[in-house]
């Protein structure tokens, strides 16, 4: 699916990424707040989905190969986290809506769960 | 092997705004000698779990990589703590992490599993109340 799909279907703000947001897709998605987790997934063109809003939410998503991330909640990245997802090459968005909530919606809409 | 690269950091416990900037480091090293990509992941996660790991358990520490044309080797060495019982330490679910290690999304007992998975060769080494020196060998080719 694409970003901009995810974009339109959630109504959220786009943090970072803008240069190359029109081509950004996603294969499925993974709600969690434990990055632990996160690193044991094998799939690539992951949108990360979490109430987790710091640095090491990004340095994860770096490891992982992940290039996108939603942060819910109305959690706002800090100017350090923005400059290393920049720095990825990373799309950021951000939802004042729960976890919960923005996970129903995108797979209502057919986004695919990881697992 | 002659053409050896070998890459150094150091690492403070505690400072979780630096975590992971030497896993990013190798990685771009990694990506720069064509390294196939999901080889550099399971080497970039085994390493950031590592690398939290001290931040997360240890005072201060030291990491080396060494890379030749057949494979790489991270050596993690710390001064910390150490590890009572490291077959414990290796169940998955394990831990003794800090509430502070929970909000920086770490410490469900998860880190060293997820080395092992990632891994070709591991080895553990500690001693209590002196440190621990996490060995980790990844093929390249
Ligand atoms: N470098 C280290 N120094 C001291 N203890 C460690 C170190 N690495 C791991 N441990 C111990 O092993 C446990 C399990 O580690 P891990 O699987 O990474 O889980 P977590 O870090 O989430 O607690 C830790 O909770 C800690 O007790
Ligand atoms: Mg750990």
């Amino acid at each position: 699916m694409k970003i901009t799909e995810i974009i339109n279907i959630l109504g959220c703000k786009v943090i970072s990424g803008f240069d190359f947001i029109e081509d950004a897709t996603i294969d499925a998605a993974f709600s969690s707040d434990l990055m632990s987790d996160v690193l044991t997934l094998d799939s690539s063109r992951v949108l990360l989905i979490t109430g987790l809003c710091n640095l090491q939410a990004i340095r994860t998503a770096e490891m992982a190969d992940i290039k996108c991330i939603l942060f819910v909640r109305d959690k706002k990245p800090t100017e350090e986290m923005i400059a290393l997802a920049v720095e990825n090459d990373m799309v950021i968005l951000q939802s004042s809506l729960s976890l919960f909530r923005v996970s129903g919606m995108l797979y209502q809409a057919g986004v695919q769960p990881v697992y | 092997m002659s053409n050896a690269i070998t890459l150094n950091y150091h690492i403070e416990g505690s400072d979780f705004i630096n975590a992971g900037n030497a896993s990013s480091q190798i990685k771009k090293v990694l990506q720069q000698l064509n390294v196939d990509p999901k080889t550099i992941k399971r080497i970039v996660v085994a390493l950031y779990e590592a690398e939290v790991n001290v931040v997360a358990h240890a005072y201060k520490g030291d990491i080396s990589a060494e890379i030749t044309t057949e494979d790489i080797t991270i050596t993690l060495d710390d001064e910390g703590p150490g590890i009572v019982d490291i077959d414990m330490a290796m169940t998955e679910g394990y831990s003794t992490a800090s509430p502070k290690v929970r909000e920086m999304g770490f410490g469900a007992g998860m880190g060293l599993p997820n080395i092992k998975r990632n891994v070709d060769e591991l080895n553990i080494q500690s001693e209590v109340k002196v440190g621990t020196k996490v060995v980790m060998k990844v093929k390249l080719s």
